[in-house]
């Protein structure tokens, strides 16, 4: 590979800002040469996917591209943020019917720590950042509190599960660094939530094996499952694997 | 920029440097399987990467991993020993109480027993430790921890915090090999958990609590929630509201308190910083 041909690639990049990119000049540009994976660079998220997105459009069924490397682990850390925020607010603005005065200072804490994690990875990203994504909650019931702290269960686990298995595929170490502090912080509220739908399930052996070691899932597990409430559909094959 | 001429430049005074970096080829060819996809304005970035996984580690990789699953193996055998004698101490009201600490105690008792197996597979020698290495009541700042309620859990929920915060710290010298890095990760969310139990246990009871603070399971600023400075080392740094040179409060326009900004994020502690809080705890 060779420096030309990012620069070659480069008025495709801004023809895309200025305009959509469409389908055909991609595969126009994939056909013209070897670097596809440059050309795919070049018109990610901004240009391709948020125009050819949710594979709804056309058989391409590509998605929104979380991109590669630290870059790509940090959008799909952004994806996760943000269906837990969004979730949260909802929480907030439409309580569960009997929500106790603790209840909800603890579940509007957790809100605004899950805002702030989105919105650090947001500004951390940049223009790497993957777009605002479409979310759905059909599947709760926000007037009960079961349906309600049974969802947010289920979020925090997989987040934690997620971030435990996304440390390896993470290269840069002040990024592992900021993942370990966003982890411990959503183990924290997995424990809360739990306890507060079962005493002392904090760490059940439904979370923590017999070597005592939380659960770790890696992308393609956790975005499965995370699929259940995202309707943007996301691309996760540029990530690490590794 | 030309990325066959950096690496040529380094060549010159490093001439290891295409076998820090794996072979020429695979360099080359894991480079540009990164920085195909990403866009140009992250190439320093990405280039960034690649040089520190091959120059980060001061020690070979094998010995850095060893000592720190020891460090790590150290304060599992501080935490184990501490809830055999607070399981057994006759103090814990029995129900939920006694449930909890004796299940933190049994998953400590597992994480000694994994590291240690770990250890040895690494081709190390794990250290060990007994009950009669360690004085609970540090030297006597403590005295008492086994007798009062209230003082036990709050040197449980500090042990717990600086447990969370010391795996933090090391993750980044596990980064060399895949599965200690992942199993690390796996026991400090573990911890996290165990802490954030304990500080709910803490304020239900109302005992040794500041007046006028509510310790909830999340970590406010750098309040410890314990009516004593004998533990404030654990809590030190914990107010930051800074990540990565973003200020998190109120971030993107949105309403982020100070207090929100600094509990969404759990601050890491350096191995200097751990041994100060625990030694005191070594017979």
């Amino acid at each position: 590979m060779s420096n030309n041909v990012l620069k070659e690639k480069r008025p495709a990049f801004s023809e895309g800002v200025a305009q959509p990119f469409s389908r055909r000049k991609f595969l126009g540009i994939m056909g013209a040469g070897t670097a596809v994976a440059v050309a795919a660079a070049s018109c990610r998220k901004e240009n391709f996917s948020k125009h050819i997105n949710n594979g709804t459009k056309g058989k391409g069924n590509y998605g929104v591209d979380l991109g590669s490397g630290d870059i790509g682990i940090l959008n799909y850390a952004y994806a996760l943020e943000q269906l837990e925020a969004a979730f949260y607010m909802q929480v907030i603005d439409h309580p569960y019917k009997d929500m106790s005065v603790m209840e909800k200072v603890y579940l509007t804490d957790i809100r605004d720590h899950e805002i702030a994690h989105r919105e650090f990875l947001k500004a951390a990203l940049g223009s790497m950042a993957i777009p605002e994504l479409d979310l759905t909650f059909s599947s709760v019931n926000f007037t009960q509190r079961s349906s309600v702290l049974g969802t947010a269960k289920a979020f925090e686990d997989l987040g934690v599960s997620a971030y435990n298995g996304a440390g390896k595929l993470i290269s840069n170490p002040d990024y592992l660094a900021l993942a370990g502090k966003i982890v411990s912080v959503e183990g924290r509220h997995a424990a809360w939530i739990r306890d507060m739908i079962t005493p002392d399930s904090f760490a059940g052996p439904d979370v923590v094996d017999m070597n005592g070691l939380d659960v770790e899932r890696m992308p393609n597990e956790v975005l499965v499952i995370a699929a259940n409430y995202i309707k943007t559909k996301l691309d996760a094959s540029n990530l690490p694997t590794s | 920029m030309n990325l066959q001429n950096i690496i040529s430049e380094i060549e010159k005074t490093d001439p290891d440097v295409y076998d820090r970096l794996d072979t020429r080829r695979n360099a080359m060819k894991s480079f540009a399987k990164t920085s195909g996809k990403i866009a140009l304005a992250s190439i320093p970035l990405a280039l960034g990467s690649m040089f520190q996984k091959a120059y980060s580690s001061p020690s070979a990789p094998t010995d850095l991993i060893i000592d720190t699953l020891n460090f790590a193996l150290t304060l599992e055998y501080l935490e184990y020993n501490f809830y055999i004698k607070a399981v057994a101490s006759g103090i814990i009201p029995s129900g939920e109480a006694l449930t909890a600490l004796t299940l933190i105690r049994d998953h400590e008792m597992e994480h000694v027993n994994f590291l240690t197996s770990a250890i040895s597979a690494a081709g190390g020698t794990p250290v060990s430790f007994t009950a009669a290495n360690f004085d609970y009541t540090a030297g006597g700042a403590f005295s008492g921890v086994f007798s009062k309620y209230g003082l036990l859990l709050a040197v449980a929920q500090t042990f717990e915090d600086t447990g969370v915060r010391a795996y933090k710290g090391q993750a980044p010298n596990l980064m060399s090999n895949n599965d200690y890095l992942t199993a690390a990760l796996q026991i400090h969310s573990v911890e996290a958990r165990h802490a954030a139990h304990l500080r709910e246990m803490r304020q239900a009871a109302g005992l040794l609590l500041p007046a006028g603070v509510t310790v909830k399971p999340w970590i406010t600023l750098d309040q410890s929630g314990i009516a004593s400075s004998a533990v404030q080392a654990s809590y030190a740094g914990e107010a930051n509201v800074m990540q990565a040179g973003v200020t998190i409060t109120n971030i993107g326009g949105k309403d982020i308190s100070a207090k929100a900004a600094s509990e969404a994020f759990d601050e890491p502690l350096t191995k200097d910083q751990v041994l100060a809080i625990v030694t005191p705890f070594f017979a």
